[in-house]
């Protein structure tokens, strides 16, 4: 099972400021380990962020992004209390849906 | 005997078939619904797009033709990143209707690191990629169906991939 993801969703203004970390190892395929065995790609080809219910990010992903992903992301006409949920989905069949509330800065 | 055997069979066989072909349809309705509950609103993946290793072959698989140069996307990456495995890149497109964004590391074994639909209001996106080597990211934006673009060259001490 992976790891939770950290997910803070701060208001400033009218504006909620999304962070998300993810705990991945993003494999890019074409590393090799100690004994010289290419290690297999291993990654995070989606990530889909939700205000309530409702879409406001839509993201897919190559192995280019880094190991442990960082993602940002700002949803205008957000409040306090408003539900954030992160769903991630990698090319192994693995995922994981972690959620925050927006609160003030 | 054997036309016997036959012919018992045969029904019985036909009930099997029709039986797993029920179930079978049953199986797929009821898998459909649980995706449409969990994670249905993601799109499929631009897999050949993120396998292209040439450049403008990604760029083809965005859709991005005649893709017009804007001074309204702004890059915001290191001009040196000392350490290819992370380097931290965010996209904002101050152009109005921005529908998606889309990130590339032109010199990476597979030029298109992440594309993002973007229904936030807020044409803005973060994060960090790894690069191979020195060179130019260019961020495609898509608006009603026009693409802009502006690049960023990030010089690299140490590639990240591999």
């Amino acid at each position: 099972m992976a790891e939770a993801m950290k997910i803070r969703a701060i208001l400033q203004g009218d504006t909620a400021d999304v962070r998300i970390l993810i705990a991945h190892p993003m494999e890019t395929g074409q590393r090799r380990d100690a004994t010289g065995k290419l290690v297999p790609a291993h990654f995070i080809q989606s990530v889909v962020v939700t205000q309530n219910g409702k879409t406001v990010l839509d993201g897919q992903w190559s192995q280019a992004i880094s190991r442990n992903p960082f993602l940002g992301l700002r949803v205008k006409g957000a409040r306090n209390g408003d539900k954030i949920v992160v769903t991630w989905a990698d090319n192994t069949g693995g995922k994981r849906t972690d959620e925050a509330v927006v609160s003030p800065g | 005997m054997q036309f016997n055997k036959q012919s018992n069979i045969h029904p019985v066989r036909r009930t099997v078939l029709k039986f797993t072909g029920a179930m079978g349809a049953l199986a797929t309705v009821s898998v459909a619904g649980l995706m449409r509950a969990g994670e249905a609103l993601a799109a499929p993946w631009n897999k050949g797009g993120f396998e292209s290793k040439a450049l403008e072959e990604a760029l083809k698989s965005l859709g991005a033709a005649n893709m017009i140069e804007s001074k309204d996307i702004v890059i915001t990456a290191p001009d040196i990143a000392e350490n290819g495995a992370v380097v931290p890149i965010a996209v904002t497109s101050r152009i109005p209707n921005t529908q998606s964004i889309s990130i590339l590391a032109e010199k990476n074994p597979f030029p298109l690191a992440a594309s993002f639909d973007i229904t936030s209001g807020d044409a803005y996106v973060s994060t960090r990629l790894k690069m191979g080597q020195t060179s130019n990211v260019r961020a495609v934006v898509k608006v009603d169906g026009k693409y802009f673009t502006a690049v960023k060259e990030v010089k690299v001490t140490v590639g990240g991939c591999g």
